[in-house]
């Protein structure tokens, strides 16, 4: 069986500044993959280029059974790719309601689109209550819930987080985590890029380190959890 | 006899050109930032391309049946010349820095209207424009000429068509989406680069519209007309809170009445005798400018919103 994506020896560069350095891994439907890594690692450029914000130098991306290295950005998701970036960028003059139309800017099925709405608001309650409000009033957290509901507006084969639990009280971080597992649980297929390994890991099936443009390390996401130089770099332990 | 509703009706009649005028600057400014100096010029071509149309129709049809046509012709010269720029002269600099395509767009500015001044008939002077021949109407003790009936009723439709289309529409969502955050809304799968066309392209068009009340107001247009013209209506974008449209067309409005009343009643000022009458009213418009700016700098109608948390 191949997998839902497929990225081999990819590399990416600012100018002269190659932040991702060749890296390869797959997303089986249905898994959870976690990239985890500092500041810098390169990450989120992976996750900017696999939707097509950024040009790779080269490598290839298959995502299901399509090569996606020279698709547009704004063709990347009509394939089924979602991505929630970094710093949740919701549209913040806006309505909740209003953003969530956005995330789903391609379909045509009103009825459907209702649908879906809805089920975001089951998903975070909070966001049916305040629908009518401007996006940009809300608190970290709640807009943290708006960028994931907006992604998967689309109905994507695969959702891409960045960061999703940045800057968030460990409550909020908490809820966010638990809507993770909410959605794998639904058969959502997730790639999460995130500075809490030890969250991530605990909920990944499948887990990559990267340090400084490349993956370092790869397992398991109990695998990864219980590795020593895991445990010494990113869980804080001596 | 109380000339003031006369003011105000001059005032409004000027305001509203100002205003659709502004539209231009504040749409290109809302979504890619840059100040389209050009976009004066692209105001006088559609007056070019409206005058040209006229000049083709045989002799004896009324003007009330070609003005559609010479809308329709300005339009789509305003419209092809501002494409064109933006694909040709701005979208290369799209990740230069700021200075780069502000200086092609004052470059393009000074070479459309050289490009008239040469190549257009006649264009090293003003050309006569085609006029509604008539009384003039009295409107609340206001008398309103024919030609100026035309600026009263197109801009509230325009404003209302593209109020209606930001807000109503899958397009306007995009460019609503696409001006507070250009990566994102490429995200949601929205082509912004056709999004960016389609703001060059509206607010052409509205300068076109403009155009055409310019030429039924003042009887002739010329290849200069667009500098001062663009020049106030940039204005009238900043006061209004530039990347508004409603403020665009309120500043317009604003600065358009602002001007009207201090030439008409400057002169009246205790003190102030010998700033009123017309030669001063550029004056008073960018003081005005100068004191909204020290107020309220995002203008008018201009938000603060704490973007991003």
């Amino acid at each position: 069986m191949t997998a839902l994506l497929e990225v081999e020896d990819l590399r990416v560069a600012y100018g002269k500044i190659e932040a991702v350095k060749g890296i390869s891994f797959t997303v089986e439907a249905g898994q959870v993959v976690t990239l985890i890594g500092t500041n810098g690692a390169g990450k989120t450029t992976t996750l900017r280029t696999l939707s097509g914000l950024l040009k790779p130098v080269s490598g290839r991306i298959v995502f299901d059974g399509k090569p996606l290295t020279d698709v547009p950005a704004h063709k990347v998701v009509s394939l089924g790719l979602a991505h929630s970036p970094e710093g949740r960028h919701i549209f913040p003059r806006l309505t909740i309601t209003e953003n969530l139309q956005l995330g789903a800017y391609l379909r045509n099925d009103k009825a459907g689109i209702e649908k879906d709405i809805q089920r975001a608001y089951d998903l975070f309650p909070i966001l049916g209550e305040r629908r009518k409000q401007a996006a940009g009033t809300l608190s970290g957290g709640e807009q943290q819930m708006l960028a994931m509901g907006r992604a998967l507006m689309c109905q994507p084969k695969l959702l891409m987080l960045d960061e999703p639990s940045m800057g968030l009280s460990p409550i909020m971080m908490q809820k966010i985590m638990e809507t993770i597992v909410e959605l794998k649980a639904q058969g959502t297929t997730i790639l999460l890029v995130e500075q809490n390994a030890q969250a991530a890991l605990s909920l990944a099936d499948h887990g990559h380190v990267m340090e400084v443009g490349k993956i370092v390390l790869s397992g398991t996401g109990a695998d990864l959890l219980h590795d020593e130089s895991v445990r010494k770099a990113y869980l804080g332990e001596d | 006899m109380n000339e003031l509703p006369q003011q105000l009706a001059n005032g409004l009649i000027l305001g509203a050109m100002y205003g659709l005028i502004a539209i231009g600057y504040t749409m290109v400014y809302g979504i890619i930032q840059l100040i389209n100096f050009a976009h004066g010029e692209i105001f006088m071509i559609g007056g070019f391309g409206a005058l040209t149309v006229y000049l083709w129709m045989p002799a004896g049809v009324s003007l009330l049946a070609i003005i559609p046509l010479m809308i329709i012709g300005g339009v789509i010269c305003s419209v092809a010349v501002s494409t064109a720029a933006e694909r040709f002269a701005y979208r290369p600099l799209r990740n230069a820095p700021r200075l780069a395509p502000l200086i092609t767009a004052i470059g393009l500015s000074l070479a459309l209207q050289q490009a008239i001044w040469k190549w257009y008939p006649d264009a090293k002077k003003d050309r006569s424009f085609p006029q509604f021949k008539g009384e003039a109407i009295d409107i609340f003790g206001a008398h309103i000429q024919r030609g100026d009936l035309f600026v009263l009723i197109t801009a509230p439709i325009c404003m209302i068509a593209l109020g209606l289309f930001v807000s109503k529409t899958r397009s306007g969502r995009g460019m609503q989406a696409t001006s507070q955050d250009p990566d994102t809304a490429k995200l949601m799968g929205i082509n912004t680069d056709r999004i960016i066309v389609m703001a060059f392209a509206i607010g052409a068009a509205f300068a076109a519209v403009a155009a055409v009340a310019y030429g039924l107001k003042n009887g002739q247009i010329g290849f200069k007309m667009g500098f001062i013209m663009g020049l106030k209506a940039f204005t009238a974008a900043v006061l209004g809170g530039i990347g508004n449209i409603y403020g665009a067309m309120l500043g317009g409005v604003v600065l358009g009445i602002a001007e009207s009343l201090a030439t008409g009643y400057m002169s009246n000022v205790p003190g102030m005798e010998l700033f009123g009458g017309g030669a001063w009213k550029d004056v008073w418009a960018f003081v005005l400018l100068i004191i909204v700016l020290l107020l309220r700098p995002q203008g008018l109608l201009g938000e603060r919103v704490a973007d991003r948390a």
